[in-house]
């Protein structure tokens, strides 16, 4: 998908696979038959630049034809460069402006609460996204407002655009500034299945308070030549560089 | 004019040598060095150059802080986020104070390209142009934008300069002058003047060709400065013409055809049409195809500028 459209994000989106597939697989209610229902869980991809780890998620889920993945980031798709609001497909806000999902996320749990209605809302964030002082304000408001409605993930693979996050603004320890800010925090390796599951587990279980899960990451994870290469954050795989990365992942070309 | 450069690469490596010039300047970026081409700063200058991270409203403070100090620095990020996440930072700690910042942002107008319409800036110089004493200015080609940064760097003030993505045409030889507050003629003619600024300029004097096959003969005005406009050779231009269509790869909205119409209107000069981007979002597609879509090709401004002249 990426290689056809020639441009995008490749590293990113192979880090959060296996949370994004626990998330529309096992942990959220959702249907794509009826993606307007008022009751489901909600998710809101704050890094929206990894929106083709979204895409192939709600297209194998069902939200829409498998051909539409072709299209990415062309003249005229609903699958744009960065998401755009599109229940139907089960994209729930447009992002791509780092640092604003949390805040839309904290707005539909606003409203779950005033409706007396107890679906979840996700909310799916990064390293170098928490740079962004916005993401700050809205975690004090979620942690302030105790919504428990509310499960975050934050995926530190540690790498950004320019390169790592801890030479340009390291943004660690992540889980002392949310605890401080009253979120119940939890560490987990994001690419283990298991821990994963287990965190949701226990991240609806835990009341009172909102939950972050911090999913310590490697970009371009299960492609040896993309794994952990700044590089690798946004620019599409070339011919060879695809090769390589089907055979590794064990898909067929 | 065979080559093709980015105005954003040409800013990258004005910036490098105005490294070596003038010790006071210093470089801030948000992440984005590589895309932004502040990278080539960073690389020379490495104790001058701060990388915020993904930080636009820290970075216009933090240049605001060590512009009070003599500093001249200059901030670089996105269109989208160095005017639109920062605008109130900019407005309040560059603008109010009038301090000695530039903003110099890439990635401006439909052209970003594949990244879609949450990263496409299309009303940056309406904003940038609505805050008191804020220096707006195009550039249309590599040549300018490098005589733009040698220029703002010795100018005192707040200033936005708008780059773009895609690689474009070079027009302007070494004899091109820029001047802040000077439009530049580029072509005579006295049935319409064609108005633009950054990559539309290019356009401009593309369709000025095609129309003279067709009978109108125009002139092609490079207002690469926004603001302050130059008020006198719009209004000299206008009379001699009659006719004034401004053409831009912004939103009709607020930007160089609103300056401009604002000047006529308000002296009932001539008729002026504004063309651009409409009231809408861009969307992603590759900056040719995007181009063609919002009608934005030579061909495109041909034919709208016929259509102006004949009245319809
Ligand atoms: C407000 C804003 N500023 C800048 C950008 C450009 N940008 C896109 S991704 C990115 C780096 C983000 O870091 P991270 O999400 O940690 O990257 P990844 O893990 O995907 O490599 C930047 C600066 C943006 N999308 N939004």
């Amino acid at each position: 998908m990426l290689h056809k459209a020639g441009a995008g994000h490749t590293g990113g989106p192979l880090g959060m696979m296996e949370i994004i597939t626990a998330l529309y697989f096992s942990a959220m209610s959702h249907d794509p038959k009826n993606p307007t229902d008022p009751d489901r869980d909600r998710f809101i991809l704050a890094n929206g630049h990894t929106c083709p780890a979204l895409y192939v998620a709600l297209c194998r889920a069902g939200y829409f034809p498998k051909e539409e993945l072709q299209h990415l980031r062309q003249l005229g798709s609903p699958l744009q460069g960065h998401p755009k609001l599109n229940v139907k497909w089960g994209i729930e806000m447009s992002t791509g402006s780092l640092g604003q999902g949390m805040s839309v996320a904290n707005g539909i749990a606003f409203a779950a609460r005033l409706d007396k209605k107890d679906y979840t809302v996700y909310s799916f964030h990064s390293d170098g996204e928490a740079q962004e002082g916005m993401l700050w304000e809205a975690a004090l408001t979620a942690g302030h407002h105790r919504l428990d409605n509310r499960i975050g993930f934050l995926d530190f693979n540690g790498i950004q655009i320019d390169g790592f996050n801890k030479d340009i603004k390291d943004v660690s320890p992540l889980a002392d500034k949310f605890e401080a800010f009253r979120w119940a925090v939890r560490n987990i390796d994001g690419n283990n299945m298991a821990e994963v599951l287990d965190a949701i587990d226990w991240a609806k279980k835990t009341k009172g308070k909102p939950k972050m899960i911090i999913a310590t990451t490697i970009l371009g994870k299960g492609v040896s030549i993309f794994e952990n290469k700044p590089k690798y954050h946004g620019v599409a795989p070339s011919d060879e560089e695809l090769a390589i990365a089907l055979k590794e992942l064990g898909e067929g070309a | 004019m065979a080559e093709n450069i980015a105005t954003r690469e040409a800013y990258g490596r004005a910036l490098e040598s105005l490294g070596e010039t003038h010790p006071n300047v210093v470089v801030l970026d948000a992440d984005l060095s590589c895309s932004t081409k502040t990278a080539y700063f960073a690389k020379k200058f490495p104790e001058r150059f701060f990388n915020m991270g993904v930080s636009e409203q820290d970075m216009m403070g933090t240049a605001a802080g060590l512009s009070l100090c003599g500093k001249i620095p200059f901030a670089s990020s996105f269109a989208m986020f160095a005017t639109g996440r920062a605008f109130e930072i900019v407005r309040n700690s560059i603008a109010y104070p009038h301090l000695n910042v530039k903003i110099c942002a890439t990635h401006a107008g439909l052209t970003v390209g594949e990244d879609g319409a949450s990263h496409q800036a299309l009303v940056d110089i309406a904003i940038m142009r609505a805050l008191p004493g804020m220096t707006v200015i195009v550039p249309a080609d590599a040549t300018e934008t490098r005589q733009v940064i040698s220029a703002v760097a010795e100018y005192v003030g707040p200033v936005y300069v708008r780059l773009s993505r895609a690689s474009t045409p070079v027009l302007f030889g070494e004899d091109y002058h820029f001047e802040i507050g000077k439009a530049q003629v580029l072509r005579k003619g006295k049935d319409l003047t064609l108005l633009s600024c950054g990559l539309m300029v290019g356009h401009c004097l593309q369709a000025a060709e095609i129309l003279k096959t067709q009978g109108l003969d125009c002139a092609v005005i490079n207002m690469a400065t926004v603001k302050p406009l130059d008020e006198e050779t719009l209004k000299q231009w206008a009379k001699t013409t009659g006719m004034v269509m401004t053409v831009e790869e912004h939103s009709i909205i607020g930007g160089l055809g609103s300056a401009c119409a604002e000047v006529l209107a308000e002296s009932a000069l001539c008729p002026v049409h504004r063309y651009g981007v409409k009231d809408q979002f861009g969307q992603s597609g590759k900056a040719s195809d995007l181009l063609k879509h919002y009608k934005l090709m030579p061909e495109d401004i041909a034919a709208e500028a016929k259509r102006f002249c004949s009245g319809d």
